[in-house]
C-alpha cells in the first residue's frame, strides 16, 4: 500500500531520489570529526527556537504596558510557561555558541576557500541575521537591561551621515524606544527566523554542491566517501545527545544565569541602570565599540569587525590543504584570534576604567592586525611549507586522492556513492 | 509605419524594455513610500510636544527628572558656587560660555540624554557622570570626559511665570 502511494507521489514529484540524492546516500567524506557536527546542532537549535517562540507568542503581549507583566504571567501562570521561556532564552545562547563554534571549525580548517566562499558568505549573512533577530527578541521582556540596551543599539544608527537622527527615529517610531519601537521589534522578531530558514535552504543547497569539506582539506576521492546515513545521521545524533545534556542543565538548573538580574526590573527610560552589558555573544563587538573613543568610528569598527569574516577567502592567499591543520603560522594566527576574541569579551563585560579601556585597544588593534597581516604571512607560509615539503602521509594522501579522482571523475561529481 | 513595425528592429525593442523597467521601478519604489513613511512616529507620538514644570519644590541645589517627549529633562536649580564655578570655565571639549545655555542662571535645563549613546547620566559629585561608557558632564551640561562628543542638549524653553516653565517651544 505505501509502496503505491510513493509511487504515486514520485510519479509527480522526486521524492524518493531526493530523498536518497540529498540525504540517505548523499556522499559525506569519511574522516569528518565532531567538530563537523555544528551545522546540524545550528540547524536543530533554529527548530527548538522557532517552536518555542510560537509557543510563547501565544501569550505574550506587545504593549509596553503589559509586556513586562505578560513575562511574569508566562513565567508562573502558563502551563509550562517557564519551561518554554527557559528553553527560549537559553536556546539564544546556545544558537551562539554552536554557530561560533562552527564558525571556528570553517576558520580552523580553512573551510572558506574555494570552491565553498558561497557557503562562507550565506553563513555571514544568516549570522547578520540572527544577530538582528536576538537583537530585537531581547527588548520584547521589557526590562532594564532590554530597554537601555536598545536605546544604546538604536543609537548607533546616529553615525549614518547626513540623516542620522532621522534614521534612529525612524527605527524607533519615537523619539525614544517606546511603545513603537517594542511593536515593531516583536514583528520583525517573528519575521525574521523565517528569512533564517530561507537563507539556511540557500546554505544548503551550496552545500549540496560543493559538498562537505573535511580536516585533511583534501577533495576526498569517492572511496573515501559514505553515504550520509547511517554514519553520518547517527554521529549527529550522538552529538546532539551530548548539546542536549548541556543545554537542559542550563535550563532546568542555571536557567538565570543567562539572563542578566537588572532585566528583571521593568524599563524605566528616566533612569539608566549603573552599569549596561549586552548578551555574552555581543560582548567581544561591544569592546571594539567601546575602545574607539569616537562614536562614528567606533559604530564602523564594529560593523567591519563582523563584517572582516567575508573577506577570508581573499584574505587567506595559501593553497596548502586542511587549514590551520598543516599550516603552523596560520595555526598560531588562529589560536591568538580565539585568545583575542575572549579578552574582547571580558573587557565589554567589565565598567569601563582606564586600564581596562587601554587593554580594549590593544586588543582590537590585535584583532584587526591578524586580518590585515593574514595575505602576507599565508602567502610566505605557502612558500616555505612547499620549500620545506608536508608531511610524507599528507603527501602520499594527495598524490593517492587525485589519481582517483582523475580515474573517476564524473562520480565524485554526480554525488553518488553506489 | 509599416517599416517600424518590423519584428527584428532591436534598437526600439531595447528602448521599450528600457522604458518599461524605468517606470515600472519608479512604481515599485514609489510603492515603498507608504511602508516606510509607517514606520516614522505616529501622530499621537508628535502631540507630546511640551510639558509643564514648576519649579517651588525644587531646592536650591536640587534637581528634579522630568520627561519630555519621552526623554527625561534635567532641571537643576543651581547654587550660587556652582554658577559662579560655571561662569569661569568654558566647557571640554566643545567649548560654550554658560550664559549662552541659560536663561536664568539659577535653572540649567538640559536633555538627560548622554551624546554618546543615549544613556541617561547620574548626577554625581559636580556635574552628571554617564555610567555606560564613563562620560563626564560639569554643572553647564558641558562634556568634560569623553567618549561623548557635544555638550548635552539644551530643549527649547520658556518661562510663563516666576516659578513655572515650559519646555518644548521657544
Ligand atoms: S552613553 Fe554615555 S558614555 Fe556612552
Amino acid at each position: 500500500m505505501s509502496n503505491k502511494i510513493i509511487q504515486w507521489i514520485d510519479h509527480r514529484f522526486p521524492l524518493t531520489s531526493f530523498v536518497k540524492h540529498e540525504l540517505t546516500a548523499y556522499p559525506t567524506p569519511r574522516n569528518l570529526s565532531y567538530w563537523w557536527n555544528f551545522g546540524f546542532l545550528a540547524g536543530f537549535v533554529l527548530v527548538l527556537q522557532v517552536v518555542t517562540g510560537i509557543f510563547l507568542a501565544m501569550h505574550y503581549k506587545a504593549d509596553i504596558a503589559m509586556s513586562f507583566d505578560s513575562i511574569q504571567h508566562i513565567m508562573r501562570d502558563v502551563n509550562y510557561g517557564w519551561l518554554l521561556r527557559f528553553m527560549h532564552s537559553t536556546g539564544a545562547s546556545a544558537f551562539f555558541l554552536v554557530i561560533y563554534i562552527h564558525m571556528s571549525r570553517t576558520l580552523y580548517y580553512g573551510s572558506y576557500r574555494a570552491p565553498r566562499e558561497l557557503m562562507w558568505w550565506t553563513g555571514q549573512g544568516l549570522l547578520l541575521l540572527l544577530m538582528a533577530t536576538a537583537f530585537m527578541g531581547y527588548l520584547l521582556p521589557w526590562g532594564q537591561m532590554s530597554y537601555w540596551g536598545a536605546t544604546v543599539i538604536t543609537n548607533l544608527f546616529r553615525a549614518t551621515p547626513f540623516i542620522g537622527d532621522q534614521v534612529v527615529v525612524w527605527l524607533r517610531g519615537d523619539y525614544t524606544v517606546g511603545d513603537a519601537t517594542l511593536t515593531r521589534f516583536f514583528a520583525l522578531h517573528y519575521l525574521f527566523p523565517f528569512l533564517i530558514i530561507g537563507g539556511v535552504m540557500v546554505h544548503l543547497v551550496a552545500l549540496h554542491t560543493v559538498k562537505s569539506s573535511n580536516p585533511s582539506g583534501i577533495d576526498l576521492a569517492d572511496k573515501d566517501n559514505i553515504p550520509f546515513h547511517p554514519y553520518f545521521t547517527s554521529k549527529d545524533f550522538y552529538g546532539l545527545g551530548i548539546f542536549l545534556i548541556v543545554y537542559c542543565t542550563f535550563v532546568f538548573f542555571f536557567p538565570n544565569s543567562l539572563i542578566e538580574p537588572a532585566n528583571n526590573i521593568p524599563a524605566n527610560p528616566m533612569q539608566t541602570p549603573n552599569h549596561i552589558v549586552p548578551e555574552w555573544y555581543f560582548l567581544p563587538f561591544y569592546a571594539i565599540l567601546r575602545s574607539v573613543p569616537n562614536l562614528v568610528g567606533g559604530v564602523v569598527a564594529m560593523g567591519l569587525s563582523v563584517m572582516v569574516f567575508s573577506f577570508m577567502p581573499y584574505l587567506d592567499r595559501s593553497q596548502i590543504p586542511g587549514g590551520a591543520h598543516f599550516r603552523p603560522w596560520y595555526r598560531v594566527m588562529f589560536y591568538l584570534f580565539v585568545v583575542d576574541m575572549l579578552v574582547l569579551g571580558y573587557i565589554g563585560y567589565i565598567p569601563p576604567t582606564d586600564s581596562s579601556i587601554i587593554v580594549g585597544q590593544a586588543a582590537t588593534l590585535v584583532y584587526f592586525t591578524l586580518f590585515i597581516l593574514l595575505p602576507y604571512i599565508s602567502r610566505r607560509e605557502e612558500q616555505w611549507l612547499i620549500r620545506r615539503g608536508l608531511p610524507p602521509e599528507v603527501q602520499a594522501l594527495i598524490v593517492s586522492e587525485t589519481r582517483e579522482i582523475s580515474k573517476y571523475p564524473k562520480r565524485r561529481r554526480r554525488g553518488d556513492t553506489t | 509605419m509599416a517599416d517600424s513595425d518590423v519584428l527584428d528592429d532591436d534598437g526600439r525593442r531595447d528602448f521599450l524594455v528600457k522604458v518599461t523597467s524605468v517606470v515600472g521601478g519608479a512604481g515599485a519604489a514609489a510603492a515603498c513610500i507608504p511602508f516606510i513613511a509607517s514606520m516614522n512616529p505616529s501622530s499621537d507620538v508628535l502631540s507630546k510636544a511640551t510639558t509643564e514644570v514648576d519649579l517651588s519644590g525644587i531646592p536650591e541645589g536640587g534637581m528634579h527628572t522630568v520627561a519630555w517627549q519621552g526623554k527625561p529633562v534635567f532641571v537643576l536649580h543651581r547654587t550660587r558656587e556652582q554658577i559662579d564655578a560655571m561662569k569661569n570655565s568654558n566647557g571640554g571639549f566643545q567649548p560654550e560660555p554658560d550664559q549662552q545655555r541659560v536663561k536664568q542662571p539659577e535653572w540649567l535645563v538640559v536633555v538627560g540624554v548622554c551624546t554618546h549613546m543615549g544613556c541617561v547620566p547620574n548626577k554625581e559629585g559636580p556635574g552628571w557622570t554617564c555610567h555606560c561608557h564613563g562620560s563626564q558632564y560639569d554643572d553647564s551640561g558641558r562634556v568634560v570626559r569623553g567618549p561623548a562628543p557635544k555638550n548635552l542638549e539644551v530643549p527649547p524653553y520658556r518661562f510663563i511665570a516666576a516659578d513655572k516653565l515650559v519646555i518644548g517651544e521657544a
